[in-house]
């Protein structure tokens, strides 16, 4: 599948099928700075993505000193 | 996962609250979050102008939205920071949903109504550039509410900031900040009221939040930020909310509960040392207040 990642933009193909909360551990990526876009909705850490799959991994986190 | 309310697939997990939402309910979630924070500390009264501060980023278009849609009188104000492309994109952001939800924006650029920019002002001044920039935010909001009749400015500060503000305010017992840090500021010599309506609402939540509802939004990091502490401590306790799902909520709102009020009289004692900037009349503890002084070095 095709992983978009931000901050900076890059894009990884990763071997599918597998959950989102598997891609998010094998990434190493904690699921609470998250969000992970499918088409123009989210995807919860249960939903299986398939090998064909585009997703973006969004980070969440913002801010300087407000 | 299933939809608490509803049942329908869920689209978002919130697992401090144990629940996943559908579109529909998620966003109707965080404007009952909105609502309940906005009553429980008796932020908004019938009739207030409200003045928010909108960055182009996800908590204050959120913010923005879900006030709208309670039905507050709300107008939008986008300060330019000069931030490069950073600062373009985001101000194009911040039009672009008032454009097309006709909703009003007023603009102030720091380059050309005060005469600096961020990047060059803090390096001249020998402040953090998050330090030179929060201080001109709180200066021209309240300036900008003062000038124009708004009764409130309300800020998109969310739960994951105060509990991150928080979290180093408590490691370095900086108890001045502490008496200071609520949700609530009320209006009083020469400012107006400050409300933080997000503070119930992660950072996760307002983004998807924006996602959701078709909000565009500056999703890139601003350049000047990054690497600071306030992001470090935002690691820290996400790592403790991945393990602990709640603590953040705890601790944010466990610190109002139990221990802000042992605070509250080095707060007020300061509020009464406040005179007034011999520049600008703001009030401040010393003859001409931190933004004067910013402006003075900064625009050499």
């Amino acid at each position: 599948m095709k992983v978009v990642l931000r901050n900076p933009r890059r894009e990884l193909d990763i071997d599918g099928p597998m959950r989102v909360h598997a891609l998010l551990a094998r990434l190493e990526i904690n699921r609470e700075s998250v969000l992970v876009i499918k088409g123009d909705t989210l995807v919860t850490g249960d939903v299986q993505l398939r090998d064909d799959d585009e997703v973006e991994i969004r980070p969440v986190v913002s801010g300087g000193a407000r | 996962m299933k939809c608490r309310r509803c049942k329908a697939p869920a689209v978002i997990e919130v697992r401090r609250h144990n629940a996943g939402f559908c579109r529909d309910c998620f966003l109707h979630h965080c404007r009952e979050q909105v609502k309940k924070t906005i009553e429980d500390f008796d932020m908004l009264q019938p009739g207030d102008r409200v003045l928010i501060a909108v960055s182009g980023g996800k908590d204050s278009l959120a913010l923005w939205d879900i006030l709208r849609d309670l039905g507050h009188d709300v107008d939008g104000l986008y300060l330019g920071l000069g931030i490069g492309e950073y600062s373009d994109e985001s101000g194009d952001y911040a039009r672009a949903y008032a454009n097309e939800r006709g909703a009003k924006l007023v603009e102030v650029d720091l380059p050309s109504d005060v005469g600096f920019d961020i990047p060059t002002g803090s390096r001249i001044a020998r402040r953090a550039p998050c330090s030179a920039c929060g201080l001109s935010k709180r200066h021209l909001f309240n300036q900008a509410a003062v000038d124009n009749g708004y009764d409130v400015v309300a800020t998109g500060h969310n739960l994951d900031d105060e509990a991150a503000v928080l979290f180093g305010n408590v490691l370095r017992w900086s108890t001045e900040y502490l008496g200071r840090q609520l949700p609530v500021l009320p209006a009083g010599n020469g400012f107006v009221r400050k409300v933080k309506p997000l503070v119930r609402l992660g950072e996760r939540e307002t983004a998807a939040y924006c996602v959701l509802a078709g909000i565009d939004y500056q999703v890139e990091e601003c350049p000047m930020a990054a690497g600071n502490r306030h992001l470090g401590y935002k690691e820290a306790l996400n790592a403790i909310e991945e393990q602990s799902p709640g603590s953040k909520h705890a601790f944010y709102f466990g610190f109002l509960d139990k221990a802000s009020p042992l605070f509250t009289p080095e707060a007020v004692a300061e509020q009464e040392q406040l005179v007034q900037c011999a520049r600008c009349g703001t009030p401040t503890t010393s003859e001409v207040c931190a933004f004067c002084r910013l402006v003075e070095r900064a625009s050499q």
